[in-house]
């Protein structure tokens, strides 16, 4: 096997994965930063955006490198493939979670509401989503990727509840429009991390079965 | 126009060493198939098996059917240079006949058969050595330079001249640019996208790149067997069977 | 001070080398001088002793009767020419036929013994296929002749011819006969446009080499063309021909016949160079450029 290239391909993965563990980090302390109202997790996840961006210029490059050199085919070419969109993805769930601390941080500023949506726990399905995707993407593993998908519709789901309940209570109370609101963001932005997550396993599928799964359908080529 | 070329069961030796065992492909007209493989897999025997050049070897011999279009090669009563007459070749190394002018070399399949009309055979080598991307670089020294006074790109393309001009139905080549260098290559290489409005062509080639840049259709050999055969497409980014996978991605060949 | 400078200038050959090169050298080149110098020695000293003798009447009149002064060798020169003419009709073509079979056909035993007689017949003595064929063609004719001449040296010319043939046949790459057979050319139509084209030079190189040699052979025709006082141009009579002017006149007690007999060697080369040269002249008018 030709040994730069597997090397290419092997300091790919490294940096995506740890890349993903910078994203599972920004989305844990975007969490914790709501559920303690503490302002420093959410500085953390503000300064953490730069090394994300950072890393997903730096996968472009490699790739861009390994196709135009390496002349990958098939399941090498996939794989590469695989990771670009990937990478794209992982660098939303960084901007998603800039998204949650910065609601966080206006949330702080404000009288604390109690509201009954259960954030934590959609951010925990969340950050599951998200690991198991990478786990799949580490392990080559389409079964996992395909347990992600199945979890999509479960955060959808929350994230609709969230939607009714936050709408009722602004109505009802409208002195609590602002926090409301807030938390209306933040569902809607771990609803996208979520989405990003399904992305990420749509990816994986396509790079170890050759299948394209994206928008609900199995595409195989003819 | 081309014709399509049907191939069953088609077995080859060399003396007593079967180099294919049975192959089965059906290589549709007036497109561009390719034939890969790694050294030794029976590619170029497969290919030379099609214009009954195999048999030219001594003690090597075909069994089996290939129908192009019509005309069954293997058939009773069928004649090896009638066959060859109507299945063009274009081999590794460019081979003009070196004691003859540009415009002898064009001729020499015809005029070797009889053709003596003036006029016509003018024609026919205009046209063949325009199809094959030559003759302004070469029509004002039609009859003062010899085939093998041309760069090799040159000479190559005077080689496909060469086998165009007695009008085949299908042209086969066994690795045209292995021998060139990157522009010449790239030249033969546009040369044969065109070809195939007119032409069946099927090209032999050790460079996956190369297969994947001019071919629709490939097929995968290996140990004398075809593995694989489907869209160039396919085999490049999804193929179907591991060692074609293996084979493509460099893992082995 | 980078050092690189230094490093960088090779050193220079040793004492040893440079004389084993000299040695190589000059020996190679008084190997060439030595080759050359019997021809030239030959040469110089034909013309020294045959020139003076060449003249009109030498080229144009039959020898006089033995005593006498005068006379020429016309007879022989013509008698030669058409000998070498008969022999060169049966030579070349049995000649390259052969070799063409022996390249293109005959990779097999049968070949092998073909190629092996063929080397036995270039050994055999020239005087013994002139018994030959004096006792297959002259007694069965009854008379000698320039044909029987003609076939003895014709046979003589056979195997240089076949072999040379086959070894610049054997020298065109197989990637030509196979871009003919792959242009839908029979074989045979491939081996003699394509293959014997290709290899041509060689070829008529041999055919020259076969000329050179039979035409100055004497012993052959001692007993076939006989030789002949007055002008024959018929076939089947007795024909003058230089090679056994010379000996007889050699060998004779005559003065002036000595002296013909050098004008006549002087000939005979002059005719065998003129012969070889105008070949080569007529096939070079015909090469392209860059072929």
């Amino acid at each position: 096997m030709r040994s730069r290239f597997q090397q290419g391909l092997d300091e790919l993965k490294e940096k995506l994965l740890r890349m993903g563990g910078l994203a599972e980090q920004a989305i844990d302390r975007a969490t914790e930063a709501y559920r303690t109202r503490d302002s420093k997790f959410c500085q953390m996840v503000l300064t953490g955006e730069n090394a994300i961006n950072d890393a997903e210029r730096d996968i472009d490059e490699l790739a861009l490198d390994l196709l135009a050199m390496q002349q990958p085919m098939a399941v090498d070419l996939r794989f590469i493939l695989a990771v670009l969109k990937i990478n794209a993805d992982l660098e939303r769930v960084g901007d998603q979670a800039v998204n949650i601390a910065q609601r966080v941080l206006d949330l702080i500023s404000e009288p604390e509401i109690p509201l009954p949506v259960d954030i934590p726990r959609m951010a925990d399905g969340v950050s599951t989503m998200v690991q198991r995707a990478l786990e799949s993407f580490l392990d080559g593993k389409a079964e996992v990727a395909e347990a992600v998908l199945q979890m999509d519709g479960i955060v959808d789901r929350m994230k609709d509840e969230a939607f009714v309940v936050l709408v009722q209570k602004m109505h009802d109370d409208p002195s609590c429009t602002r926090q409301a609101l807030d938390v209306l963001l933040i569902a809607r932005a771990l609803e996208r991390i979520a989405d990003h997550a399904t992305n990420i396993a749509e990816d994986v599928i396509f790079w170890v079965r050759g299948a394209d799964v994206r928008h609900g359908g199995a595409h195989y080529r003819e | 126009m081309g014709v399509g070329i049907e191939v069953r069961s088609l077995k080859a030796w060399y003396g007593k060493n079967e180099s294919l065992h049975g192959i089965d492909m059906t290589v549709p007209a007036n497109h561009v198939t390719a034939v890969i493989g790694p050294s030794g897999c029976g590619k170029s025997t497969f290919v030379r098996c099609l214009n009954r050049m195999h048999e030219t070897i001594p003690e090597a011999y075909a069994e089996g059917s290939v129908k192009v279009g019509e005309m069954d090669v293997y058939g009773d009563g069928s004649d090896p240079v009638e066959v060859r007459r109507r299945i063009g070749m274009v081999f590794q190394k460019p081979n003009p006949f070196p004691t003859m002018s540009i415009f002898d070399n064009v001729a020499a399949g015809l005029k070797l058969n009889g053709f003596r009309n003036r006029k016509q055979l003018n024609e026919l080598v205009e046209r063949s050595l325009t199809l094959a991307a030559l003759w302004d670089e070469v029509k004002d020294h039609l009859h003062k330079k010899s085939g093998a006074s041309l760069s090799g790109g040159q000479q190559q393309r005077l080689c496909i001249a060469r086998a165009l001009a007695v009008e085949p139905e299908v042209l086969l080549m066994d690795e045209p640019a292995s021998a060139l260098d990157p522009i010449s290559t790239s030249k033969i290489e546009e040369l044969i996208f065109q070809l195939k409005q007119h032409y069946t062509v099927v090209i032999v080639t050790h460079n996956m790149q190369q297969a994947a840049r001019v071919a629709e259709l490939t097929g995968f050999f290996l140990m004398g067997n075809l593995i694989e055969y489907d869209k160039t497409e396919k085999i490049f980014t999804t193929p179907a069977d591991k060692r074609t996978e293996d084979y493509v991605t460099g893992r082995f060949g | 001070m980078p050092n690189s400078v230094a490093a960088a200038t090779p050193r220079p050959l040793s004492l040893w080398r440079r004389v084993t090169d000299w040695g190589a050298t000059g020996f190679a080149i008084l190997a060439a001088i030595l080759v050359l110098v019997p021809l030239l020695a030959i040469f110089v000293y034909l013309v020294v002793k045959g020139f003076g003798s060449i003249n009109w009447a030498f080229l144009t009149q039959t020898p006089k009767p033995p005593g006498e002064v005068g006379g020429g060798m016309a007879n022989g020169i013509v008698g030669t020419g058409l000998i070498l003419a008969v022999a060169s009709v049966i030579g070349v073509p049995l000649g390259i036929g052969s070799g063409i079979y022996l390249a293109e056909y005959g990779r097999n035993r049968f070949g092998d013994v073909i190629r092996f007689t063929a080397d036995v017949l270039n050994g055999v003595p020239s005087i013994v296929i002139g018994i030959t064929v004096y006792s297959l063609i002259v007694v069965q004719q009854k008379h000698f002749s320039a044909f029987s001449g003609g076939v003895a040296l014709g046979i003589m010319m056979i195997p240089t011819v076949a072999r040379a043939t086959e070894e610049m046949l054997l020298m065109v790459p197989n990637v030509i006969r196979e871009a003919a057979y792959g242009l839908g050319i029979p074989r045979w139509r491939t081996t003699l446009s394509i293959t014997l084209r290709t290899a041509s030079a060689g070829v008529i190189t041999g055919c020259m080499l076969a000329f050179a040699r039979v035409a100055g052979e004497t012993a052959p025709l001692l007993f076939t063309a006989f030789g002949n006082q007055f002008w024959n141009l018929k076939l089947n009579q007795p024909t003058a021909a230089l090679s056994l002017q010379v000996f007889t006149y050699a060998i004779s007690p005559y003065d002036d016949w000595h002296k013909q007999a050098w004008a006549g060697a002087l000939i005979l080369i002059l005719l065998i160079v003129g012969a070889v040269a105008a070949v080569r002249i007529v096939t070079a008018r015909g090469r392209l450029k860059g072929a």
